[in-house]
């Protein structure tokens, strides 16, 4: 039976966490109230990915986007909206281009993007199979269990152009077919969900939102390269991407889609979950596959590769969600639909957790080739509060920062290396004039650090030393030896750490010297932080012709170090200050500075 | 076997398929520089010291790790892999003491010698040294965190081929360490003493307990006298130490060197050994005709013993009850030997030469290692301190002349000195176990199925008619698999598939041991192990129960092999011990 509305719930981690639970069990306590609990099917979906705007409740087929909404604005959408058939202007999202009323894909955020990866999210309800075989799912399972060979499926993974999501940009037919020849009864199939990069959320949301298209692709895989068991190895802190996929795992058993003799095939095929405990380091493959096998989680010299010797020393095939996410519509909408997606070495879409001083922060999935300005600052709306512009970093820990000269690159694999970073997992966080590009570097470089499995001499000794090189710079007592030094061990890192995480930490360091190398000049030379971040290098300083003497600056600040009467030109102590930065931000007629 | 055909810097060379770029570039004459990598172990591929470039490709490859293919060009030395391997060096030792001068390894470090062949004049780098106090609470091994390069060998010796996990890597990053799990004392964990972890560490960071004083104390002490013996693999193993190849026997400059040492009586280890088959042989046969619990399960090996009892305890029924040959020999030095030279056994100050770090505990394992009313061994020397010991006291020992060792405790058979090899002690025991089963001798005495390398040596001795299905294991972490058999077959009421299993917890058996000489790889092993096999076939007296002083022994004191003073003095009880002590 037909429903009159439907009302969309957003339950991502990032709007649960801001009660969107609640306001799902008060709109059908809602509904219940005005006896309408059978006209209106309400249902929980994965991520929206306008995260900004969350928690996001979607109502059709009016297609109201309801935005920021709190667990008591149920009350209003049911009666207002549904009962009397009047939006909820106060919740609407201001889609600027046309009237309150257009249609969401009207809203400015979404209008560049195209969803592949995320096509279910925020459409169905995770938690139902038959939602996601209502939307093509599981049709590809079919086609590849039925249709066709191995052969054929490799073949169209290649013409189809895809590349890892991962981060390496490996061509996903070859990890495939190289699995495929290997000569070995045993071989697995392997999921790798370790996301870790700081501000990264594409793969849990892919998770939490859409679980069957994961589970579908790698029964795909295993058919292909003629592996019966898989493992999703997922850190513990996704639950809520864990649960779903569990459901997800369970419905696929009852309706023959994962198991023994899938859909009557013959073909045996079934997942376990394997809960990561949350190390960075354990998303790189090896190591993954090491925790997979109850080992630490130490990543192994390649080659060989996963490919030949892999989990238990088997041929294995391990992609990243996003990877997997894209399996089942290259080989249900074909190869021929896929590659016409992109560019010329890089097709498809691809999934950015656009973060940082950016108005619209969230999930962006755009097709290859898209500039960084375009998601910047028609998706991303810009720089929030008005500032300027200064730098993104994409590829997480891993890569680089990219300046306002390179906003039209055309986001591929190929393009990103070479402006100087990457694509990695997918993190893109926006700086602003504000921010420093030492402490930045500081930020990311002790991310790495920390994260560091300790194997290996180039990562565990270069990057605490890294780390403690900029350490001194940001407190002032850099010299110019230590550009140097940092630029000699940078250089070997690179060169002789064992896998990716030690080869690239370095990059935040090396890529920023490239572009702001004036910066840290700044910080040795002349011991001054430009951007006012550097607590060490940088003081507080009360002007005599803006201070009213208001007496807030004095009242808040922690140490006592601001004195001055009431209506007369407050001093701050210097020998006092801590620099927390406490006055600059309260003060209301700019009187501060900072030198 | 296929082989490939690659180039190393331009030279053509050919290779057997799946030889690493490692091995491929030592065969056309290239050294890659490792510190991580030994021939023991899976390449692990920390140290970042190994890396090459093939041509054509930016990828930086670890030689360790990767194998040669078809076609391949690899460049393994050139100005940016110097640099890189400098500096990676130089960040090494930016967390390593300088204190050379003072360490153990002195000289023979492998980290002093990559330092001395990159040239390295200066550190660059901020020098960060960690400030983790030595464990010494091991008789045998101490721990000092402050040397350690965290290259990892210790730990995969101590799991992968031991079989022992009492070292971990704890911590990540620039804090990770290798200890015991839960940071506990080693000799809280479940450490068996075997010493592999101190062979195979590249730099000081794990160490025999060197008690060069204490001998020194003894020898110096006009109120003791000290008597000496020296184990088998002794005597191929101290030659290294010279500069001799390896393999070389010298046993008699041994004796001399000890006679200049200022030991009273110089025994052999080897007469031990004939004793132990003696004792283990009548208990083996006794087992076998009187439906005994069967495997017997040899007990030479105290690290090995050590291992049972932490993590097999309820098949301890099955492990001889004989001792050790040199705890049998230090028991015969108190009493038998004492009474015959008239020397007060309270004065008398016994020293075992041993390959072996576990030996230095086994002297105190239990009140039956005091049977002789004394501790039976007072000190035990491993050979490297040996070797230091000579060199200190001012002795050429390449010049000695050779003497004797003195009687009745200097006499040994062949059988007795190649228990210092794998396989040496079943060969050793079928000897003589052959002619006390079925009366005869055997007509071949060369056993050569339970010589050689193999991990597992399993095979079928005819005695006579009667089939002994035997079994040797070498390296403790092959031996899991043998006993969880004979546990299954125990369950089951059923019989084991072995009469007699001969365990060595270190690869290649005492050769190798943890006390031996630094350095072995398969390669030495061998060619320490032909030196006492070569010293066995030119050996006299090649069965244990021909050794005319060990049947003086039996007719003079012992009576009868497994008497009721033979139990005595020749042997023990084991008991379960906890693999860590909370």
């Amino acid at each position: 039976m037909a429903f009159r509305n439907y009302i969309l719930v957003c339950g991502g981690t990032a709007c649960e966490s801001i009660k969107s639970e609640q306001i799902y069990q008060n709109l059908i306590t809602a509904c219940k109230e005005h006896g309408i609990a059978d006209e209106v099917q309400i249902v929980k979906t994965g991520c929206f990915g306008f995260c900004e705007q969350g928690p996001i409740v979607k109502v059709l087929p009016e297609d109201a986007f309801y935005v920021k909404v709190k667990p008591e604005d149920a009350a209003d959408i049911i009666a207002e909206h549904v009962v009397k058939g009047r939006q909820v202007e106060r919740l609407l999202y201001d889609k600027k281009s046309s009237t309150r009323h257009a249609r969401v894909e009207d809203i400015q955020f979404y209008q560049k993007q195209f969803r592949i990866v995320l096509r279910n999210c925020g459409f169905i309800d995770p938690e139902s199979i038959d939602e996601y075989i209502a939307r093509e799912g599981y049709q590809a399972l079919e086609r590849a269990l039925f249709e066709m060979t191995s052969e054929e499926i490799i073949e169209e993974l290649r013409n189809s152009g895809l590349r890892g999501r991962g981060g390496a940009g490996f061509p996903t037919w070859m990890k495939w077919n190289f699995t495929r020849q290997a000569k070995n009864d045993i071989k697995y199939v392997v999921c790798n969900a370790d996301e870790g990069d700081p501000g990264a959320y594409m793969d849990r949301s892919t998770l939490e939102g859409d679980p069957h298209s994961v589970l579908e692709a790698m029964t795909i895989c295993g058919k292909t390269i003629g592996a019966h068991k898989g493992y999703i190895y997922i850190r513990a802190e996704y639950p809520l991407a864990i649960n779903r996929l569990e459901i997800a795992m369970k419905q696929a058993r009852e309706y023959g889609l994962l198991g023994t003799d899938i859909l009557g095939s013959g073909f045996d095929f079934d997942i376990e979950i394997r809960l990561g405990a949350g190390a960075f380091v354990c998303g790189e493959e090896t190591a993954l596959l090491q925790s997979i096998e109850g080992k630490r989680g130490m990543p192994q010299p390649r080659p060989p590769f996963p490919a030949i010797k892999g989990l238990w020393g088997k041929p294995t095939v391990i992609n990243n969600v996003e990877t997997w996410a894209n399996i089942p519509v290259i080989i249900s909408r074909g190869a021929s639909w896929f590659s016409k997606i992109g560019t010329s070495d890089s097709k498809g879409t691809k999934v950015f957790a656009l973060t940082g001083k950016i108005r619209n922060s969230g999930l962006v999935e755009v097709p290859m080739g898209t500039t960084l300005r375009d998601i910047i600052f028609d998706i991303g709306g810009g720089i929030a509060g008005n500032k300027k512009f200064k730098a993104v970093q994409t590829g997480g820990p891993s890569g680089g920062v990219l300046t306002e000269e390179y906003l039209d690159t055309p986001i591929d694999f190929g393009s990103l290396v070479k402006a100087g970073s990457m694509m990695g997992s997918g993190g893109m966080i926006v700086m602003d004039e504000d921010d420093c590009i030492v402490d930045v570097a500081k930020f990311y470089l002790d991310f790495s650090v920390d994260e560091s499995c300790g194997k290996c001499a180039p990562c565990r000794i270069g990057g605490k030393s890294l780390a403690r090189i900029l350490e001194k710079i940001t407190k002032g007592n850099g010299t110019l030896q230590d550009i140097t030094t940092m630029e000699a061990i940078g250089e070997a890192m690179k060169k002789g750490s064992l896998c990716a995480l030690g080869q690239t930490t370095p990059n935040p360091i090396l890529s920023t010297l490239d572009h702001f190398r004036d910066e840290y000049l700044a910080h040795i030379v002349d011991k001054k932080c430009p951007a006012g971040k550097c607590k060490d290098l940088i003081s507080y300083w009360i002007l005599e012709d803006k201070c009213t003497g208001c007496t807030v600056c004095g009242r808040k600040c922690p140490v006592g170090a601001i004195t001055g009467a009431r209506k007369e030109v407050h001093v701050i102590d210097q020998n006092a200050c801590t620099q927390c930065g406490v006055c600059y931000e309260v003060c209301r007629f700019d009187a501060i500075e900072i030198r | 076997m296929s082989t490939v055909n690659i180039k190393i810097n331009g030279n053509p060379v050919e290779v057997s398929e799946g030889t690493t770029i490692l091995h491929a570039a030592r065969q056309a004459g290239y050294k890659i520089p490792t510190l991580c990598y030994h021939d023991d172990l899976v390449p692990f591929g920390s140290c970042g010291l190994c890396i090459v470039k093939q041509e054509g490709s930016s990828k930086i490859i670890r030689a360790c790790a990767a194998a040669a293919f078809e076609g391949m060009s690899i460049i393994t030395h050139d100005p940016e892999l110097f640099e890189v391997r400098k500096t990676i060096l130089e960040m090494i030792l930016s967390t390593h003491p300088s204190s050379c001068l003072t360490c153990i390894r002195n000289g023979e470090c492998e980290l002093q010698d990559l330092a001395a062949e990159f040239g390295i004049r200066e550190q660059p780098f901020e020098v960060r040294l960690s400030d983790r106090p030595k464990d010494t609470s091991s008789a045998s091994i101490v721990l000092d965190p402050e040397k350690c390069i965290k290259c990892g060998r210790c730990v995969q010796v101590c799991q992968d081929l031991q079989g022992v996990f009492a070292l971990e890597f704890i911590g990540r990053g620039d804090e990770t360490i290798m200890a015991p799990a839960a940071m506990l004392k080693l000799e809280d964990s479940p450490c068996v003493r075997c010493g592999q972890c101190v062979v195979h560490c590249p730099v000081g960071a794990i160490y025999e307990k060197d008690e060069i004083a204490a001998f020194r104390e003894a020898i110096n002490d006009p109120d003791k006298q000290v008597v000496v013996q020296i184990a088998p693999s002794i005597r191929v193993g101290l030659s290294e130490s010279f500069g001799l190849p390896a393999g070389t026997v010298t046993t008699k400059k041994i004796y001399t060197a000890l006679r200049k040492l200022g030991a009273v009586a110089i025994h052999d280890t080897n007469f031990g050994a004939d004793l132990t088959i003696m004792e283990e042989g009548s208990e083996l046969v006794g087992r076998l005709t009187n439906g005994g619990a069967l495997p017997q399960l040899t007990s030479c090996c105290p690290a090995w013993v050590d291992y049972i009892e932490k993590y097999y305890p309820d098949l301890l029924e099955y492990v001889s009850s004989a001792k050790s040959p040199m705890q049998m020999v230090g028991a015969v030095q108190k009493t038998f030997y004492a009474e015959q030279m008239k020397i007060d056994p309270a004065k008398m100050f016994t020293v075992a030469i041993m390959p072996c770090t576990a030996k230095k505990y086994e002297t105190v394992r239990d009140e039956s290692m005091y049977s002789s009313g004394f501790q039976d061994v007072d000190l035990v020397l491993t050979t490297r301190e040996f070797a230091r010991l000579i060199k200190s006291s001012g002795i050429d020992f390449l010049s000695l002349e050779e003497e004797e060792a003195d009687n009745p405790l200097g006499e040994y058979s062949g059988a007795g000195t190649i228990f210092g090899a794998t396989g040496g002690v079943m060969e050793a025991a079928v000897r003589t176990a052959y002619h006390v089963v079925t009366g005869k001798e055997l007509e071949n005495v060369d056993i050569e199925t339970v010589r050689g390398l193999d991990e597992v040596k399993k095979g079928v001795v005819d005695f006579d008619g009667t089939p002994v299905r035997v079994a040797v294991v070498h390296g403790l972490s092959h031996i899991a698999e043998l006993l969880d058999e004979v546990r299954e077959a125990k369950a089951k009421g059923e019989q084991a598939p072995y009469d007699f299993i001969e365990v060595m917890a270190c690869r290649g058996g005492c050769i190798a041991g943890g006390g031996q000489p630094y350095g072995a790889t398969d390669i030495l092993r061998k060619e320490r192990a032909a030196g006492l096999y070569a010293d066995d076939k030119n050996s006299e007296t090649r069965c244990s129960h021909h050794n005319e002083s060990i049947i003086k022994l039996y007719d003079q004191f012992l009576e009868k092999p497994l008497s009721d003073k033979a139990h005595h003095l020749l042997h023990t009880t084991y008991a379960k011990r906890p693999s860590y002590k909370a």
